[in-house]
C-alpha cells in the first residue's frame, strides 16, 4: 500500500472534509455531530414500530372495533420486540460477542466501500467481491498443507487477491471505457453469484457426497482463532478489522496514495492537471475496495463454523456496507462505529426473530432509515422542528458519462 | 487570437473521436475473428457431418402449423465461419467507421445461429418459442428502461428502479388476491408512483445525492417487502395467490407466421410497454411537453429563463416514471410466476438501467435495447434445455456480462442528458 512520495504532500493534518462529511452537516462540535445520527437512529425506531404494529395481521382488522386494547397490544408486540433487540445486542457477554461477530465483516466491507467514496466511487460490489475472495481463500484453505498461523495468512491474502481482481476488474472498465462502476459492480455481483454456484458443483471443491452447492471444509490450521473460548463465536476476525480501520485511515489522510484518492473524488480534473493518472487510480481504489471486502469475505468462511464456503457465506453483508459506509460517512473511525451499531442492530435483530417472531428484515428496513435520515438532514430538522444552518449536500456522482 | 483559440478546441475531440473508432474498428475486427475461429473449431467441426439441425417456426396453437427450417449445423457454421472472417477482415482495414456497430451486431447474430444451430444439431428447436419468451423477457427490462428515461430526461438519475419494481410488484400480488387484477395493477403503479415521489422529494428538495437515494430506496424496498412476505404473506397465504393474468389473442395480427406469437399473442402487459415506447417516443421528440421535459433534462438554468417550472417537470416525470416501473412491478407478480417472492427482481432493474444507456436515451432504443437483453435471458433458458454440456451457469450468467459489455462501450459512448444527476438550485 505504500507508494513512493512522488510528489508534494499539502496535506491538512485533520482528515479534510470531504464529499460525505458534508452530508450530515456535521458541525464543529462533537455534540451536534452526534445529534443527527442520534435523531436519526430514534426516528427509524419509531417508524419501525408502526411497521411492526401495521404488519400484525390478527390485530389489524380489530383496530376499528375496539381500538383501546389492540392499540396496547401491539403497544406490547412493539416493546417485547425491541427489548429483545436490545437484549441481543449487548444484554450478556455472549451478545455483545455475538455484535462483534456480526460486526467483523461489515467493517472490513465497509472500509472498501469507504475507499470507494472517498475516490468518487461507487462500489456496490462488495458482494461479489467476497463471494469471489471468499472462494480464493477456500482454496488455499483446503489445499494448502500449512502450520497453523502460515496457513491463517496465507488463507487471508488469497481472499485479498480475489476480491482485488473481482473489485479492479470494474475499476479498470470505468477507467479504460468509462462504464458506470454502479453497474458494473452490480452485474459483477450476479456474475461471481452464478461463478461461486458453478465451482461448488464442480469436484475441486463440493463436498463429496452432496448434491447442494457446499465446499468441503478448511483445514483445521486454516481456522481463525476464537478470541474468548470456543463458546464465544468472535474470532480474532475483529482484530483484523480494527486493524484495517487505522491501516485505511493512515491511507487516506497520511499517504500521498490517500491524497490522490481524495484528490480524485473531490475533483477529477484537478488530479488530471497536477499529473495524476486518473484511471490508474480508480482502479486501484477499487482494487483495494476489492481486497478489503475479500478478506470480509475469508473471515466469513475461516471463522464460522462449519468452514465450508456457500453461495451464501456473504450473507447481506456487501450490501450492508454500503449503509455502514454512508453512515459513517466515508471515515475509517466513522465506519467502525456504524459498523457497530449496524452489527448490533443485526445481532439482536436474530435475538428479536427468534424471541418476538419479529423477521430480522425488519433491521435492513432500520437500516436503511437511518441511513436517509442521515443523508437528509433537513428532514430531521423539519421533523423535530429543529433551527440550524442551511447547508447543501455535495454531489457525489457524475452522471452516467465518461 | 479567439478564432485560433476556438479551431483547436474544437478540432481536437474531432481528432480523438476518430482513433478512438479506429481502434473500435480494430478491437471489433479481432472479435470478429475470434468468433470465427470458435465458430470452425467448436460449431462446424463439432458437429456430425450429417447432422441436421430442425428449427421450428410455429408454436402449438398457431394457426399455420408445421412451418419448419432444416438444415444442415456443419454447412451452415461453415458458411457463417467464412462471413464472419469477410466481416472481421474488413473492419480491419479501418474503413467505413460508421458502421462498426452494424457489423459487430450482424456478426454476433450469425455467431448465435451458428450456435444454435450446433446445440440442436440432430434434434429440433422452438425459434419461435425463444423469440415468443424473447418478448416476455423483455418487458420489465424495457419498462425499467423507460422509467429510467422519463427520469434521466428530466435530469433526476433513478437508480431505486429495482425497487420500485420489487415494491410494485409486492403490492400487486397483495392487492390482486384480495380484490383481482385491476386492483392489483392499479396499486402496483400507484407505489411505484409514490416511490418515485419518495426519490424525487429527497433528491429534489432535500439534494440528497440521487444515486445514494435511489440505493436506499432499493435497500428500504428489499428490507420492507422481505419483512412483510415473511410476517404477513406466510400468515395469510391467500393473499400471495394472485391470479395469472391471460394472453389475449389479438385478431388476424396473431396469425401472421412467426411475428404473430412473437408479438401479438400476449398480456396487455406487453401491448402496454409496446404502445409506451411508441407513445413515448413521439411524446418525448414531437411534443411541446416532451421538448419541455429535454430542455429541463439538458439545461435547466435555461429552461428556468423561458418560464418552465424546473421543480415542477422533474417531480412529475420522476412520479410518472414511478407509474411505468409500477406496471412492470405488476407484470413480474400477476403475468408471469403469479406469486411473490422474496428479491424476485433479481438485479433486473439494474438491467433495465443498462439497456437505457444502449438505447442511447430513446424510447425506441430502451425498446430495442430491452429486446437485445430479452432475447440473452431467452437464449439462456432455452440452450440450458436443449443440453450442450456447457454448465448452466454460464448461461445464466448472460444477460449480466451482455449488460457489462454495453456499458462498458462496445457499442460505443452514448451522450446521457447534460444535467443528469445534477441537482438544480433555483436563483
Amino acid at each position: 500500500m505504500t507508494t513512493t512520495p512522488t510528489k508534494p504532500e499539502p496535506l491538512p493534518p485533520p482528515p479534510a472534509p470531504s464529499t460525505l462529511d458534508t452530508v450530515t452537516g456535521a458541525g464543529t462540535s462533537l455534540l451536534r455531530s452526534l445529534a443527527m445520527p442520534a435523531l436519526a437512529f430514534v426516528t427509524a425506531l419509531i417508524i419501525g414500530a408502526f411497521i411492526i404494529a401495521l404488519s400484525n395481521v390478527d390485530l389489524l382488522p380489530q383496530l376499528f372495533s375496539d381500538p383501546g386494547s389492540t392499540l396496547a397490544a401491539m403497544g406490547r408486540e412493539v416493546w417485547t420486540a425491541y427489548r429483545a433487540l436490545a437484549r441481543g445486542a449487548v444484554g450478556s457477554v455472549y451478545a455483545i460477542s455475538e455484535t462483534l461477530f456480526a460486526t467483523t465483516p461489515l467493517i472490513l466491507a465497509s472500509l472498501g466501500v469507504a475507499i470507494g467514496f472517498r475516490a468518487g466511487l461507487f462500489n456496490i460490489g462488495a458482494q461479489g467481491q467476497m463471494l469471489v475472495g471468499g472462494m480464493c481463500t477456500a482454496w488455499v484453505g483446503i489445499y494448502a498443507n500449512l502450520p497453523g498461523p502460515l496457513h491463517v495468512i496465507v488463507a487471508l491474502l488469497a481472499g485479498v487477491v480475489g476480491g482485488m481482481v473481482w473489485g479492479g476488474i470494474p475499476g479498470l472498465l470505468k477507467a479504460r471505457t468509462g462504464a458506470h462502476e454502479v453497474i458494473t459492480t452490480i452485474m459483477f455481483n450476479f456474475i461471481a453469484l452464478y461463478l461461486v454456484q458453478w465451482l461448488l458443483s464442480i469436484p475441486l471443491f463440493q463436498e463429496a457426497g452432496r448434491n447442494n452447492p457446499v465446499s468441503e471444509p478448511l483445514r483445521p490450521s486454516a481456522h481463525l482463532p476464537s478470541l474468548f473460548g470456543s463458546s464465544y463465536r468472535v474470532t480474532i476476525g475483529i482484530l483484523i478489522a480494527v486493524a484495517a480501520v487505522f491501516a485505511v485511515r493512515w491511507l487516506l489522510f497520511q499517504s500521498s496514495l490517500g491524497f490522490e484518492f481524495r484528490v480524485l473524488g473531490l475533483n477529477p480534473e484537478a488530479g488530471r492537471y497536477a499529473g495524476m493518472s486518473v484511471g490508474g487510480l480508480m482502479t486501484l481504489a477499487l482494487a483495494l475496495a476489492g481486497g478489503l471486502a475479500g478478506i470480509a469475505g475469508a473471515n466469513q468462511i475461516m471463522g464460522l463454523a462449519p468452514f465450508k464456503a456457500t453461495t451464501s457465506l456473504a450473507g447481506s453483508v456487501g450490501f450492508d456496507a454500503i449503509t455502514v459506509a454512508l453512515l459513517g460517512r466515508s471515515h475509517p473511525v466513522g465506519v467502525l462505529w456504524a459498523a457497530l451499531l449496524f452489527g448490533a442492530l443485526k445481532a439482536g435483530g436474530r435475538e428479536m426473530q427468534g424471541a418476538a417472531q419479529i423477521p430480522l428484515d425488519l433491521v435492513v428496513v432500520l437500516q436503511a432509515l437511518i441511513v436517509v435520515f442521515v443523508a437528509a438532514p433537513a428532514l430531521v430538522r423539519a421533523i423535530y422542528r429543529m433551527k440550524g444552518v442551511a447547508e447543501r449536500p455535495t454531489q457525489l456522482t457524475k452522471g452516467w458519462g465518461a | 487570437m479567439t478564432a485560433t483559440v476556438t479551431e483547436t478546441v474544437t478540432e481536437q475531440p474531432v481528432s480523438t473521436r476518430r482513433t478512438t473508432e479506429g481502434r473500435r474498428a480494430t478491437i471489433v475486427g479481432f472479435v470478429l475473428l475470434g468468433l470465427t475461429a470458435v465458430v470452425l473449431w467448436v460449431f462446424a467441426l463439432g458437429a456430425a457431418s450429417d447432422a441436421t439441425a430442425t428449427f421450428n417456426l410455429s408454436l402449438p396453437n398457431d394457426r399455420f402449423q408445421g412451418l419448419t427450417w432444416a438444415f444442415n449445423a456443419r454447412a451452415l457454421s461453415l458458411v457463417v465461419a467464412v462471413v464472419l472472417a469477410a466481416l472481421g477482415a474488413q473492419r480491419l482495414r479501418r474503413s467505413q467507421l460508421g458502421w462498426t456497430n452494424t457489423v459487430l451486431g450482424i456478426g454476433l447474430l450469425l455467431f448465435v445461429v451458428s450456435f444454435l444451430g450446433w446445440a440442436a444439431a440432430g434434434s429440433s428447436f422452438s425459434l419461435v418459442g425463444m423469440l415468443r419468451s424473447t418478448v416476455i423477457s423483455a418487458v420489465v427490462i424495457t419498462l425499467g428502461a423507460l422509467t429510467g428515461l422519463m427520469c434521466e430526461r428530466a435530469g433526476v438519475v433513478n437508480i431505486g428502479i429495482e425497487g420500485q419494481l420489487l415494491t410494485s410488484a409486492f403490492v400487486a400480488t397483495v392487492l390482486s388476491s384480495a380484490f383481482g387484477t385491476v386492483a392489483g395493477v392499479t396499486g402496483a403503479m400507484l407505489a411505484g408512483a409514490l416511490l418515485g415521489a419518495v426519490l424525487a422529494w429527497l433528491a429534489i428538495k432535500f439534494q440528497v445525492d440521487q444515486i445514494i437515494a435511489g440505493v436506499v430506496i432499493n435497500i428500504f424496498a428489499l428490507g420492507l417487502t422481505s419483512f412483510l412476505a415473511s410476517r404477513v404473506l406466510s400468515e395469510a397465504q391467500d393473499l400471495n395467490a394472485p391470479a395469472r393474468v391471460p394472453s389475449f389473442r389479438l385478431p388476424l395480427l396473431a396469425d401472421i407466421p412467426v411475428l404473430g406469437p412473437m408479438f401479438f399473442d400476449h398480456t396487455f402487459f406487453v401491448y402496454g410497454m409496446l404502445l409506451l415506447a411508441f407513445g413515448l417516443h413521439f411524446a418525448f421528440f414531437r411534443t411541446r411537453w416532451g421538448l419541455r421535459a429535454r430542455a429541463v433534462g439538458e439545461h435547466p438554468k435555461a429552461a428556468d429563463t423561458l418560464g418552465i417550472d424546473v421543480y415542477r417537470v422533474r417531480y412529475r416525470n420522476v412520479i410518472l416514471g414511478g407509474l411505468i416501473a409500477g406496471f412492470g412491478g405488476a407484470f413480474l407478480a400477476l403475468a408471469q410466476i403469479a406469486r411473490f417472492e422474496e428479491d424476485m427482481t433479481g438485479g433486473i432493474g439494474f438491467i433495465g438501467l443498462a439497456a437505457l444507456i444502449f438505447g442511447r436515451w430513446m424510447p425506441l432504443g430502451c425498446l430495442a435495447a430491452g429486446l437485445v437483453f430479452g432475447f440473452s435471458g431467452a437464449l439462456a433458458q432455452k440452450v440450458a434445455i436443449l443440453g450442450t454440456g456447457i454448465p448452466s451457469e454460464f448461461m445464466l450468467m448472460l444477460p449480466y456480462v451482455a449488460t457489462v459489455i454495453v456499458v462498458a462501450g462496445v457499442v460505443g459512448h452514448a451522450r446521457a442528458p447534460a444535467a443528469d444527476g445534477q441537482p438544480y438550485i433555483k436563483g
